[in-house]
């Protein structure tokens, strides 16, 4: 008897409606409407790599030792260098990441013994084409620019 | 009168590699006698991407973020098994606070996958609304995971030998603030689901897989479980100190459908539980073990295999004493899983064809590698 009431008065229906009733108050709503609302990204997230410089003279704290390049699996590091005659150390020239095949492993900031590369917070790396991806030493030390798409 | 083709009642029919209830780009080929299938053939190889052939070009220490791609709904738990087998292979073990972590993380990311399934499981069968719960309370899971170690989905949280990352501030309370939370959740879920009479009609006696059977095919993880077997790696073979942990193997006996939901959603509980224990005993000390710089193991093989959220998840790897894998081969759980789909669909219908697909719980990443 009990069970044909239950069914007759939809019981069981009526049960999972009462819970998405319940999440109906806004207090409840957990979507982020994500480019009004910035998400709060952690302090440990691997985004965008950054090459540190020294905040006081503005020179780079790479060292050109080239770990990082070793350390990545899918080779995607060159870093440029050339041997100064005068201090007999590596002087770093260029330095490209190609973060179209970065997998954001952070494997290369782990090899880093001087803190110089680092993966940031960033993580909006579109870009209109496929070159926008590959960052050279200049967006790698000053970050990614946003530009405006120009027809 | 002249047969025509409209006289044959047979008709062979592609679903997928796109269709969105084959849970990625899996084609099942049905043979139909209208909408009764007559049999059905798996295509896989989509999104083969040679993971076991990277291995062999690739450092060990180099080929660790790799394997988060095979499975990426359970990362964690690939990243665990490919460490504990390389650690074998050089025979180290990892530090107790290593190993409470790893179980804390392999557990949060069984939760998370489990949530997923139940989503779209349920998606499939045409109940939309536990998929945004399901989500919501994943996002949680991801969280933790994000501050952790910096990933939310391909998170490359172990190194070989222990960790690279120490627990960040507040871990222990946000893992345990998410016990508390989610154990009401699950039940939410059951409320929603589990004395619905949609729900109930649709999965109760469909797609019916025996122990023998299970067994035949090497079925593992929970479909076994719900056929009333009790094996779990973590009891039968315990790792990562899963034998100090206390809890429960859920089983049932019928080996249906709506079984492996139940088995599935008590495991969730499960799994919250051994949360709870392992942060509150979670133990002070180092976090990775004496490793050399470059890992160069000894010649020889070594077999790990743990249980995973879809079932055994086995590592082989062979070393000829050199810095790279001689061969590394998978054992994904979701690739044998599968290969009793044609056993459990033949006679359902198509509407049974797709929830039989969604109670497997594949991962197409992990059936092609």
């Amino acid at each position: 008897m009990r069970t044909i009431l239950r069914k007759v008065f939809l019981v069981d229906l009526l049960q999972g409606m009462w819970v998405t009733f319940r999440t109906q108050h806004p207090k409840n709503i957990v979507t982020e409407q994500y480019p009004f609302e910035r998400p709060k990204i952690a302090e440990r997230y691997r985004g965008a790599p950054r090459l540190n410089v020294n905040p006081e003279n503005g020179q780079t704290l790479c060292i050109s030792c080239d770990l990082c390049a070793l350390a990545c699996p899918e080779a995607l590091i060159v870093v440029g260098w050339e041997r100064n005659p005068e201090t007999k150390r590596k002087d770093l020239i260029t330095f490209t990441f190609d973060t179209s095949r970065c997998m954001f492993c952070g494997l290369c900031e782990d090899a880093c013994p001087v803190d110089a590369l680092e993966l940031t917070q960033d993580f909006e790396l579109a870009s209109y084409s496929r070159e926008g991806a590959i960052f050279d030493r200049q967006i790698l030390e000053e970050g990614i620019q946003p530009k405006k798409y120009v027809f | 009168m002249a047969e025509t083709f409209l006289d044959s009642t047979e008709l062979v029919l592609n679903m997928g590699p796109q269709h969105p209830s084959t849970h990625g780009v899996l084609r099942v080929i049905v043979k139909l006698d209208g909408e009764k299938v007559l049999g059905t053939e798996c295509v896989i190889g989509y999104l083969h991407r040679g993971v076991e052939k990277i291995a062999e070009n690739r450092t060990y220490t180099m080929f660790a973020p790799y394997v988060d791609r095979i499975d990426y709904i359970a990362a964690v738990s690939n990243g665990l098994g490919y460490c504990l087998a390389v650690e074998k292979l050089l025979n180290v073990e990892a530090p107790a606070r290593a190993q409470a972590i790893r179980v804390i993380l392999t557990e949060l990311n069984r939760i998370g996958s489990h949530l997923l399934w139940l989503g779209t499981h349920a998606l499939d069968i045409g109940a939309i609304t536990p998929l945004f719960y399901c989500m919501r309370e994943r996002e949680y899971t991801l969280d933790i995971f994000e501050k952790y170690c910096g990933a939310r989905l391909t998170t490359h949280a172990f190194r070989i030998g222990g960790l690279q990352y120490e627990t960040y501030e507040g871990f222990e309370k946000e893992c345990l603030a998410f016990c508390d939370l989610f154990l009401p959740k699950v039940d939410e879920y059951e409320e929603l689901l589990t004395g619905n009479r949609i729900w109930r009609k649709r999965l109760i006696d469909v797609g019916i897989l025996n122990e023998a059977d299970c067994k035949a095919f090497g079925v593992t993880g929970p479909m076994l479980r719900a056929a009333g077997c009790k094996w779990d790696i973590r009891k039968a073979l315990p790792y990562c100190g899963y034998e100090k942990y206390d809890f429960e193997i859920p089983t049932r006996e019928n080996g249906d459908t709506y079984d492996r939901y139940m088995v599935r959603m008590q495991e969730m509980r499960q799994s919250a539980r051994i949360i709870r224990q392992a942060v509150e005993g979670l133990p002070a000390g180092p976090i990775t073990a004496k490793v050399p710089k470059v890992i160069k193991p000894p010649v020889g093989e070594a077999y790990v295999s743990i249980e995973a959220p879809k079932g055994e998840l086995g590592y082989y790897i062979v070393s000829d004493g050199t810095t790279q894998p001689y061969r590394c081969r998978v054992r994904p759980p979701s690739f044998v899983n599968l290969q009793a789909l044609d056993k459990m669909a033949r006679g359902s219908l198509v509407a049974d064809l797709v929830a039989i697909i969604g109670t497997i719980d594949i991962v197409l990443g992990e059936v092609d590698r």
